[in-house]
């Protein structure tokens, strides 16, 4: 497959992530999408390596992997905690620091 | 002679100790601390005029430098204390009768609930005055000048509840104040004439430094002569005396007639090199000494309030020593603030046991009669009177003689004549203020008076049922006081040469006595004799025996107006003044606090539109971020 198909794809997840995150409600919901960006990115990161017949972008993707897990622990965490607060996983229902 | 250093010392460790714990070890222990440092700092004193008599006449110049205080580039200020004739003068007297007055105090202030602060802060005094007369240069004198005037109000103000007393303080601080200005400009002129302000090197270098009648002398001097005015209440910066009588008694006797109210004359003569460089400001100096002398004579004669004559007296036996200075007289200038510290606190010191007799009244009108149940009161007060007033063989007689001589012999025959009727007023006001007092039945009470009741008074042990004698520890003071009064003229006592007292001071200043050669020595005395006597014989006649009557309506306003001259100062300099504070009121609380005020507003009402931002949706900060995104990679790519 030519390249510009594998970053079209990548472009599409990220833009899916993107409305994603805008549109979608629930915190888990806008986590995953958060996910989706996250790997669209790292499809472009391959992509790229190939192309340029390094490695650099595929040692790059493992950093975003490991950073994306340690971030999915702690915004899990979070989520529970809120859950267990406020009975409720709406972001827009978690405004305490609104000015 | 180091050990000079302890004269000052002395009284300063006596405040630290009874404005520490003075609270702790009752008022026997306080009293003993606070006499007990007065009486040793005199005795100090002592010894340092006995090694200074050991000294021949040319070396009785110490100078101790205790340390380096300031040096900025050519300048430099030890912290020099000077011991010479003219101190130890000065140190006798402010020790002695400071002393004898700390005693009365004890008795006369023994009921007060304020005890530790009283002597605390008179020997803050204390220790203050013995700066300002053994200071080395006029920065160490100005110390003392300050410190003394810091004493003055907080005693003036000592009873502090009684709002006429926090006021007259008040007055007093600032009055002085504006001759401190002088004062203080007077000490930079002198550094930028001399390069120094030691007195030792004023002295010596006035000569070839100033020009005879030079500007910079006779600005120099005028200076010095305004904080003098200030602080010795010479018109026209005399008002705040009067009032400060607010004080307790034995205050007014130490701080407003004895010792700092003398600082100015002192100042003088111990700056008389600079002066004799200025005939100009010599002669502003004696012409306001004897208008001042004169004016407060005049005062005092329809001064219904006992305390108020006194202080009245006060400023005029001033004036005479400012005269003396004035003319070059400084021996006789000395000799007479010697001489009136004894008779002035003796007066005062009666006037408080009077006070003490009848609960604190210090109206005369309300007096009278009182020779009978007072006895030593009334003799010892007549004593000092008579002394005022220049009767012989009183202290009294013999300075103020010397001065009016002086002042005659060296051709100002229109300022003796002025002192010399200053005198014969003077011993009709005191001949007044005694037979209202002593003698005449007692009135039936102040008539309205346009100042309201003179004094509301809280002083102590009100309530008394007759009048009695002070106790003895009261009584005593005031005995060794008029025992002074009456031998005091010894210091001085010679119509042909220079007195004992210009004798020891000659190191220090040209005797100031009367001219040997002057000759008609005689024909003086008898006239101011005269004078005084027809004084006392006029005051009699009018308030003794009431033969003498009539008084114009007119003269009497302008007397008891003082002539008007606060009134004057009061539409000229205070309403200006108070109309330029209320400007400076509106200005900063409308100018300057609306600024700021303003400023503050804009920021909250700019952080409330702020706030609008932090909406508290998630969703929202994710389309400003995706918004943000975009922009830059627009412009990025762009570019």
């Amino acid at each position: 497959m030519p390249a510009p198909l594998y970053l079209s794809l990548s472009a599409v997840l990220f833009a899916l992530g993107t409305v994603g995150v805008l549109v979608r409600r629930s915190a888990l919901i806008v986590f995953m999408s958060v996910e989706l960006m996250l790997n669209a990115v790292n499809l472009t990161f391959v992509t790229f390596a190939r192309l340029r017949g390094g490695v650099d972008g595929q040692v790059l993707v493992f950093f975003v992997l490991v950073v994306a897990a340690a971030e999915v622990v702690i915004g899990l965490a979070i989520i529970v905690n809120i859950f267990r607060a406020r009975e409720t996983v709406d972001v827009d229902d978690v405004d305490l620091l609104r000015g | 002679m180091t050990y000079a250093v302890w004269i000052p010392l002395l009284p300063l460790l006596g405040w630290v100790a009874n404005g520490v714990a003075g609270g702790r070890w009752g008022r026997r222990g306080v009293a003993t601390v606070a006499c007990g440092t007065v009486v040793a700092a005199f005795a100090v004193g002592l010894a340092v005029l006995a090694s200074l008599s050991s000294l021949p006449a040319g070396a009785r110049h110490v100078e101790i430098d205790l340390y380096r205080w300031m040096a900025a580039g050519p300048i430099t200020v030890p912290m020099r204390l000077l011991v010479d004739p003219l101190s130890a003068v000065m140190v006798l007297v402010v020790t002695g009768v400071g002393a004898l007055i700390h005693i009365y105090s004890a008795g006369y202030m023994a009921d007060d609930d304020a005890f530790a602060r009283y002597f605390a802060y008179l020997n803050l005094f204390t220790a203050s005055m013995l700066t300002l007369v053994l200071a080395g240069n006029l920065v160490v004198m100005f110390i003392g000048w300050e410190g003394v005037g810091l004493c003055s109000y907080l005693l003036i103000a000592f009873w502090f509840t009684r709002p006429a007393a926090a006021a007259a303080g008040v007055k007093a601080f600032i009055v002085t104040r504006l001759g401190d200005v002088g004062f203080l400009l007077g000490i930079f002129l002198a550094f930028g004439v001399f390069g120094t302000a030691d007195f030792g090197v004023m002295t010596r270098d006035a000569a070839a430094r100033l020009p005879l009648g030079g500007t910079a002398a006779t600005a120099l001097c005028l200076l010095l002569f305004l904080g003098a005015c200030g602080k010795s209440a010479q018109l026209p910066l005399y008002m705040w005396l009067p009032d400060a009588m607010e004080g307790p008694t034995p205050v007014s006797a130490l701080i407003h007639a004895a010792t700092m109210v003398t600082a100015g004359v002192f100042m003088i003569v111990r700056m008389h090199a600079v002066y004799l460089r200025a005939p100009l400001a010599m002669d502003v100096v004696a012409v306001t000494g004897a208008v001042t002398a004169i004016f407060a004579a005049a005062s005092a004669l329809v001064e219904p309030d006992l305390k108020r004559v006194l202080a009245y007296s006060t400023i005029s036996q001033l004036g005479y020593m400012f005269l003396a200075v004035g003319v070059g007289a400084w021996g006789a200038g000395i000799f007479h603030l010697t001489s009136h510290a004894f008779f002035e606190a003796l007066l005062f010191l009666a006037a408080g046991s009077v006070m003490h007799a009848l609960g604190g009244t210090t109206d005369m009108r309300r007096m009278g009669g009182l020779a009978r149940p007072l006895p030593w009161t009334a003799a010892t007060f007549g004593i000092g009177a008579l002394a005022l007033a220049g009767i012989p063989p009183f202290a009294g007689f013999f300075s103020k003689d010397q001065i009016l001589s002086a002042a005659f012999h060296r051709g100002d025959v229109a300022l003796w004549a002025v002192g010399l009727a200053a005198a014969g007023l003077t011993a009709v006001y005191i001949v007044r203020a005694f037979v209202l007092t002593f003698l005449t039945p007692a009135g039936p009470g102040p008539r309205p008076d346009r100042r309201g009741p003179t004094t509301p008074q809280r002083e102590p042990a009100a309530g008394h049922a007759a009048p009695h004698e002070a106790p003895p520890i009261m009584g005593l003071p005031i005995q060794a006081l008029a025992a002074l009064t009456v031998l005091g003229g010894a210091l001085g006592l010679s119509f042909t040469q220079p007195g004992a007292l210009d004798r020891f001071l000659a190191p220090v200043v040209a005797a100031g006595g009367p001219d040997p050669a002057g000759g008609g020595e005689g024909t003086l005395i008898a006239v101011s004799v005269t004078v005084a006597l027809a004084g006392v014989a006029a005051g009699w006649l009018i308030y003794g025996t009431g033969t003498l009557r009539g008084s114009s309506a007119a003269v009497r306003a302008w007397l008891s107006h003082q002539f008007y001259v606060e009134d004057f100062f009061n539409a000229v300099v205070a309403a200006p003044a108070r109309g330029l504070a209320w400007a400076f009121d509106l200005l900063d609380r409308e100018g300057v606090d609306g600024a700021v005020m303003s400023i503050g507003r804009m920021i909250g009402w700019g952080g409330g539109r702020l706030r609008r931002v932090q909406s508290g949706y998630l969703r929202q900060y994710a389309a400003i971020l995706l918004i943000g995104v975009i922009v830059l990679l627009a412009y990025w790519v762009s570019r």
